[in-house]
């Protein structure tokens, strides 16, 4: 039978930073503080100056994966996958469909997990901490690493259910009212949403509807970002109001991003990653590197036949 | 030529009225239904005052002092049916959220069958196993004192039929779901346990709610399981440990008996058959309805 | 530093066990109705068995348990399903049919669907009455295989109508294009291209229907079949008894020795329902894997 808490150990505690990274809101015992998650309401958004674009040297590796292979029964999905993804930037990833890129995305948080037949091998790190680790409890690397997807998928409740839905189910012990007004502001939606929170999130348009998930998924407050073809499902409007949330987004968090629109991994990434497929239809890394770099002066011509349009 | 496109236009026009007519057999069983229940439960009325069937708390058509009041049958119909659905709405629902949520397909593929089974095995043998084999063994263990025939076997038995009713019904409206709103709720590190009660039973509620009505539904119907198992005493009682009569077992077992046609007691038939047949019905139509206004749009 | 640690490594733990709580719990409530079923077809076997043998099928009713057994009731099976099925399956096909490839888009079709859907939940003892009243009194079938029948098929329609109208709406509507395209008529499309197609979905629909028909008691009790029958019939105007009633009818008795006939009966008869459901699997798997190919 298939159970599908499988976390294999009693270690709930297993994700760890390494030494020397800040985690401020833990008392040192551990014990008798509230619930209280990494969340300061109203913080400055720019009150992390390492975050400016450019500073490369001064980011570290938020996520890595080393040699990593990634299977669908028989199937090799993905091929000798080795990258980082440095914190506070946005990384795109582009490439061909069907090469691989949101398998990649999902590979960040388990999301693949549930799929039956589905098989990692090597090692995806978050923080120095191998996710993939027996005993690592796949609903926890979830809330720390959000995801927002393709199509927009709010929950048939209301706004503020939506919102609030995640701090709900991971025991956030704060002030709700605050946390969902503070989330749906840094997603662009509070002046368009203040006044009807306890409507349907149907009635919303499709891109309020993309900002709500994204305002949901920064309400448990996650470290790292994921976004599959965010904006694909969204008129231009909408996807100009994705975009520049998305740049005001970096400033705080760790931004992964797969794009169909190679324009669109020019306009908001500060890094991109070229992925394309072989013969065997297994996905593998072309190029990584500055987006500048790779869009003037791509090291390999498959990279350069692909943002020039003449392939995929 | 043009007489055999005639020749086929004046077929094609019979088997459309044949076929018609075939749809209009619906109708009619209806119409007739109605028209039966109705004409005879007429007659009884013009005896007995309506009041006095729908508010009286004696049954006893069949003694010397007459007495027609029905809430006897009523209370025996339902405290089986509340006790069957006690057993099958959450146990049927966990059911459909195992099967939906949590069993890997090719488990699926064998257990769903294998619980319609349940569904499929005709009524006089759950009546039989009601009768000789839960009260002997399993209510009298619970209470002693029980009567041999008792409301508690029966409903315990067609609570157990009715599983698959809401099981499959259920499922339905959880499959119906879509993925995107479970991804949603996974990627923000919920569990298959918040996703399934928070996430997809909310959005199936409207199919689940229809599939326990029509179980309720389904056990007020129900003849032989309590005709053989739950008594044929018209009892107003709230204990489960008692035999008592439901408006079906009235119904069959006063057939089953030598009452002349035309006689107030043969009325009573029609006049419980129609209260039967109210009560299923609107709960039918509860049903539909629930089911299309508050079908959620994903 | 663990990054969830105090009240939030508890509300984990305490989410983790939670899950496994409920996990458990769903588990429990799936096997419960298997493992009643199981609970039920051993008890019925350990009952019945040793009152099954050949004179149990050969045998008519009696009143002493060693000399009775159920050659009437399953002749009287037999009939009643025949004429069943040669009521309900022509209207049932004929009314799918009507709703599917011809009926307007009309409100009075709609109450159409809505009143088959709600006859479909009409509790079986309803369907009895009416059968007294309109076949056994009305029409003067008196207590006959006919009138049973006809009862029987009036309960089981609502299914076969369900079924069919699934099997022919699965047929792809290119197939009818092609057809009207070739200068045919709706009726020779429906003939000789749809009803092909979708007959191995409406007979499956028809074999269950019919199992459904097989193990009613109720309304054949209402119609006056629960008489002691020692013959086999021969016109479908005669009186006849059917395994659940004469299995009704040993269940009733205090006498074990009856109640062990009443579970050999048993045996025959999901014996007779677990044929009939294996028909229909292996005729739907057939009718699927030919799709297939």
């Amino acid at each position: 039978m298939n159970n599908p808490e499988k976390t294999g150990g009693h270690n709930p505690a297993s994700i760890t930073t390494p030494k020397g990274a800040e985690a401020p809101d833990t008392s040192p015992d551990g014990s008798e503080q509230q619930v209280e998650p990494r969340i300061t309401i109203a913080e400055d958004l720019l009150e992390r100056p390492e975050s400016a674009p450019g500073a490369v040297s001064g980011a570290s590796a938020k996520l890595v994966t080393k040699d990593m292979h990634f299977f669908y029964g028989d199937f090799r999905a993905l091929r000798n996958i080795s990258i980082e993804i440095p914190e506070n930037r946005v990384t795109a990833i582009i490439g061909p469909s069907g090469c691989g890129k949101s398998t990649l995305l999902r590979c960040f948080n388990r999301m693949n997990d549930s799929i039956s037949g589905a098989r990692l091998q090597g090692q995806v790190l978050f923080n120095n901490m191998d996710l993939y680790a027996p005993g690592v409890d796949p609903t926890e690397i979830r809330f720390r690493i959000g995801m927002v997807f393709q199509k927009p998928n709010p929950f048939p409740k209301t706004i503020y259910d939506n919102v609030a839905f995640g701090p709900r189910i991971n025991g956030f012990k704060v002030d709700m009212d605050q946390l969902v007004e503070e989330s749906l502001r840094r997603a662009a939606l509070w002046d368009e949403v203040k006044g009807r929170l306890k409507d349907r999130a149907l009635t919303l348009s499709g891109g309020q509807q993309q900002r709500l998930c994204i305002a949901r998924t920064l309400a448990v407050q996650p470290e790292v970002i994921l976004m599959d073809e965010p904006a694909s499902a969204l008129d231009p409007v909408a996807t100009q109001a994705i975009e520049d949330l998305i740049r005001v987004l970096t400033q705080r968090y760790t931004i992964v991003i797969v794009t169909h629109n190679i324009q669109q991994a020019a306009r908001i990434s500060h890094r991109t990653i070229f992925m394309t497929m072989g013969d065997d239809r297994a996905g593998f890394v072309v190029e990584t590197g500055e987006t500048r770099q790779v869009f003037t002066v791509p090291k390999d011509e498959r990279t350069e036949a692909f943002i020039t349009g003449r392939f995929g | 030529m043009a007489r055999n496109r005639r020749a086929r236009r004046l077929s094609e026009g019979t088997i459309h009225t044949l076929l018609l007519l075939c749809a209009l057999v619906s109708i009619i069983t209806t119409v007739g239904i109605v028209v039966t229940l109705l004409t005879e439960s007429v007659n009884f009325f013009r005896q007995v005052p309506v009041w006095d069937f729908i508010s009286g708390t004696r049954w006893t058509p069949n003694f010397a002092d007459q007495s027609f009041g029905v809430l006897p049958l009523i209370g025996g119909t339902l405290l089986v049916a509340v006790g069957a659905s006690i057993v099958a709405l959450p146990v049927g629902l966990a059911t459909a959220i195992f099967l939906s949520e949590y069993a890997p397909d090719r488990l699926r593929r064998v257990l769903k069958p294998a619980l319609e089974v349940l569904a499929g095995i005709p009524t006089v043998v759950y009546g039989y196993f009601a009768l000789t084999f839960i009260t002997p063994n399993f209510v009298r263990f619970l209470n002693p004192d029980a009567a041999v025939f008792n409301a508690f076997s029966a409903a315990l038995v067609m609570g157990i039929m009715i599983i698959p009713m809401v099981s499959s019904l259920s499922e339905d409206a959880m499959a119906a779901v879509p993925r995107s709103l479970r991804d949603g709720a996974y990627a923000l590190g919920a569990n298959r346990l918040q996703v399934s009660l928070r996430i997809v039973v909310p959005a199936a509620l409207s199919g689940i709610i229809a599939s326990f009505i029509l179980a309720i539904s389904r056990a007020i119907g129900e003849t032989m399981i309590v005709t053989i198992a739950a008594g044929a005493v018209p009892n107003l009682t709230a204990n489960p440990f008692e035999g008592v009569q439901t408006m079906t077992a009235y119904i069959a077992q006063t057939s089953l008996g030598d009452t002349p046609q035309g006689s107030i007691e043969f009325l009573t038939i029609f006049a419980v058959a129609m209260t039967l047949f109210v009560i299923t019905f609107l709960l039918n139509i509860v049903a539909n309805l629930v089911v299309r206004r508050y079908r959620e749009v994903y | 530093m663990a990054l969830a640690p105090g009240a939030f490594a508890r509300h984990r733990s305490a989410m983790r066990k939670r899950a496994a709580v409920f996990y458990s719990l769903i588990l429990t409530a799936t096997l419960l109705g298997l493992v009643v079923l199981a609970v039920l077809i051993v008890d019925v076997f350990r009952d019945g068995a040793r009152w099954l043998d050949w004179d149990f099928i050969t045998s008519f009713p009696s009143r002493f348990p060693a000399r009775a057994g159920i050659k009437s009731a399953i002749f009287g099976t037999i009939w009643l399903m025949g004429f069943t099925a040669l009521f309900a399956f022509p209207i049932g096909v004929g009314t799918a049919i009507y709703l599917e490839e011809y009926a307007p888009r009309h409100w009075l079709i709609q109450i159409l669907q809505l009143n088959i859907a709600n006859l479909a939940g009409v509790p079986s003892i309803v369907y009895g009455i009416l059968g007294l009243t309109l076949f056994v009194r009305a029409m003067s079938l008196d207590r006959s295989i006919l009138a049973g029948a006809l009862t029987i098929a009036l309960l089981v329609l609502p299914i076969i109508i369900i079924a069919a109208r699934e099997a022919i709406k699965a047929v792809p509507n290119s197939l009818r294009e092609g057809s009207y395209a070739l200068g045919a008529t709706r009726w020779q499309t429906i003939w000789h291209l749809v009803l092909p197609q979708a007959l191995p979905g409406i007979l499956t629909g028809t074999i269950l229907a019919l199992s459904r028909g097989i193990g009613e008691t109720a309304p054949l009790l209402m119609i006056g079949a629960l008489t002691f029958i020692a013959f086999t019939p021969a016109s479908p105007l005669d009186p006849f008894t059917v395994l659940p009633i004469q299995i009704f009818n040993w269940t009733g008795r205090p006498q074990d020795e009856f109640r062990g006939l009443a579970a050999a009966g048993i045996i025959v008869l999901l014996g007779i329902l677990l044929l009939m459901n294996t028909g229909a699997v292996l005729l739907r798997n057939k009718f699927q894997r030919r799709d297939e190919g």
